[in-house]
């Protein structure tokens, strides 16, 4: 202090020493009271609001993840009920044209066959006309060959006689 | 910390140029000021440019010292009430009331209490004139021997703290209004621009140092930091509402110094004072380690004090200096090498000003966090 | 005089010591930042109070330069 005292430059003014003291004093207490505890409060709740609407971010972006992989999910089971739905869906048609195909063949076989049958009968029956015309046309002839043969009496003895010959030869 | 921000920023720039313009101007007014002076030299022989060189180193001293009126060029001053505690009571007045000597060689009369003003303070005389024509009497050692009253005038200091401290009272009230005002906003205008450097004295200088009880403390570290960076901008300021050297004055950094460490031994713990008088060294060292103990508490703001107004006063005179090298050399194009010296220094002491608010706010806050720590033992 | 002039010696021996505390202390924490960017702005920190620490040395000096001159 004796060393302090020899320079007025490092020597504190008691006057200033007071007058700084009760200033800084007054400042402090004001200063405190109306400006730091409101602005330091103010930035704590801004802090706290700006955590808190992160965190509430985070988990929207959580929630929203969530709900779109459960939409794939979805998506990704519909997509598998369509495929499947659409193959049965296939198998059906095919079902449905393989029967239709099967009963044509069926029923074209059938009616093939029936055409056979008529026409088979149909033949029988053209045959059948045609042997008795062709019969009744031979027995005509026949009467008329005969006819004529037999219109001579010694013929007509000459041919008894013959099969009579023919008869006792049996 | 990041201080990259501050050289970046347009504000920097518009920093530095107003530390290029009160340059000039502190140039300007100091020049006037000694041209009265340097022109009654002119005509002196060689025998006196010791005598002008001795001259100027007072003159920076003057102007880095408390005065009792704010001088602001020439003769233009504003006259500060002196007010004086003496041994027959208060006794108020203008400083101008007795005229400008301030050589110790005229009595002042004050209703019968007998003073005289010696370089800017005011002495009870001697009973005898001196050799030299003043009422002042050293010892053989160069000690002043007259007594002072005590001196409690509102100074220039008085009125910048003044100054100062109404600045920070309508700027942060202000900006706590807007705080209320536009509750759950982003900030806007003044607010915006102090909530940075708010949250910065915060998260880079409170938590750091005080973990989690920092919030006890943030009003006083606060106001700290705030008080310090204006009054040492203000100090930069060479006219009126600055240029008062409040933060180079050592009252004031003692005060500072003293509310910190009123602070630290107030809220020190078991731990603290434990690791004073109970130190982990074996018994008999005791006697050698209490009083280091107790120096070293001591020390830090005493350290404190000296730190802040060393670096501000250093500053101060380096400016002041460089300015007297024009009136040293009696040239004025030494100005073309000194000014632009004095606008680097006046930038760089810009920074300096920030800086050392921040190392006395951060300082303040470490000693106080070692006061508050809860360690375990070692 | 001369008791001044002794006192600007010690001050000027005083700043040389604190020049070189302060270049050791800032060239390790431009190395320590260079190494490790991310850290910078701790660094940053650490080293304005270790500046300051060792500054307040060279400023004990230069006020006892002053307390010389008168």
């Amino acid at each position: 202090m004796i060393l302090l005292a020899l320079n007025p430059l490092v020597t504190p003014d008691p006057g200033l020493f007071i007058w700084s003291t009760v200033t800084f004093l007054i400042l402090f207490f004001l200063l405190s009271k109306f400006a730091w505890k409101p602005i330091v409060k103010a930035l704590d709740e801004r802090e706290r609001f700006i955590e808190d609407s992160l965190a509430k971010a985070e988990m929207a972006k959580a929630e929203m993840a969530k709900l779109i992989s459960e939409n794939e999910d979805l998506l990704k089971e519909a997509r598998l009920k369509r495929d499947e739905i659409l193959k049965e869906a296939k198998e059906i048609k095919d079902q449905i044209v393989n029967d239709a195909k099967e009963q044509a063949k069926t029923e074209g076989s059938k009616l093939i066959e029936k055409a056979k049958i008529e026409i088979t009968n149909q033949k029988l029956a053209a045959m059948a006309e045609i042997k008795n015309q062709v019969s009744s046309l031979s027995i005509e002839i026949a009467e008329k060959v005969l006819r004529k043969q037999f219109e001579d009496q010694g013929k007509q003895e000459a041919l008894v006689n013959d099969l009579l010959k023919e008869v006792k030869l049996n | 910390m990041d201080l990259s921000h501050i050289f970046n920023t347009k504000k920097f720039f518009s920093l530095a140029f107003c530390a290029v313009f009160f340059s000039l101007l502190s140039f300007s007014a100091f020049s006037e000021e000694h041209a009265a002076a340097d022109s009654s030299k002119v005509s002196a022989t060689e025998a006196h440019v010791e005598e002008a060189d001795e001259d100027i180193s007072e003159v920076i001293l003057h102007h880095i010292a408390d005065s009792h009126e704010w001088h602001f060029f020439g003769h233009v001053y504003i006259p500060l009430p002196v007010i004086l505690w003496t041994d027959n009571g208060l006794k108020t007045f203008l400083s101008n009331k007795f005229g400008h000597n301030d050589h110790g060689t005229e009595i002042l009369d004050l209703e019968g209490t007998k003073l005289v003003n010696y370089h800017g303070k005011y002495y009870y005389p001697s009973d005898v004139k001196s050799a030299n024509g003043t009422y002042i009497t050293y010892n053989a050692d160069g000690e002043l021997l007259n007594k002072k009253p005590l001196d409690i005038s509102i100074t220039k200091n008085v009125v910048s703290l003044l100054i100062s401290v109404t600045i920070l009272l309508i700027v942060f009230i202000g900006v706590a209004n807007s705080y209320k005002k536009r509750e759950g906003k982003a900030p806007k205008g003044m607010q915006s621009l102090l909530e940075p450097i708010i949250l910065f004295v915060r998260d880079d200088i409170a938590k750091p140092q005080l973990g989690h009880k920092y919030r006890g403390f943030m009003p006083y570290l606060l106001t700290i930091f705030f008080f310090v960076w204006l009054n040492n901008l203000l100090g930069l300021v060479p006219f009126f509402p600055g240029g008062a050297n409040v933060t180079g004055n050592i009252a004031v950094t003692m005060m500072l110094a003293l509310c910190t460490f009123v602070l630290t031994t107030v809220n020190g713990n078991k731990n603290y004072w434990g690791h004073v008088f109970t130190p982990h060294v074996p018994w008999w060292l005791y006697p050698l380690m209490i009083p280091v103990e107790i120096v070293g508490l001591i020390v830090k703001p005493v350290a404190l004090m000296i730190r802040l107004f060393a670096n501000i006063t250093a500053g101060h005179i380096l400016i002041l200096s460089l300015i007297s090298l024009i009136f040293i050399l009696k040239s004025v194009f030494v100005a073309g090498v000194a000014i632009p010296f004095v606008l680097f220094i006046s930038v760089i002491e810009l920074l300096v000003g920030f800086i050392q608010a921040f190392i006395f706010t951060i300082l303040s806050a470490l000693f106080i966090g070692m006061a508050v720590e809860e360690h375990a033992e070692h | 005089m001369i008791v001044g002039s002794i006192a600007g010696i010690g001050a000027g021996l005083a700043a040389l010591g604190a020049g070189i505390g302060i270049g050791n202390i800032g060239g390790k924490a431009m190395e320590g930042m260079a190494r490790q960017p991310e850290a910078a702005s701790k660094i940053q920190t650490a080293m304005l109070i270790a500046a300051a620490f060792v500054e307040a040395v060279a400023l004990f000096a230069v006020v006892v330069a002053f307390l010389g001159t008168r």
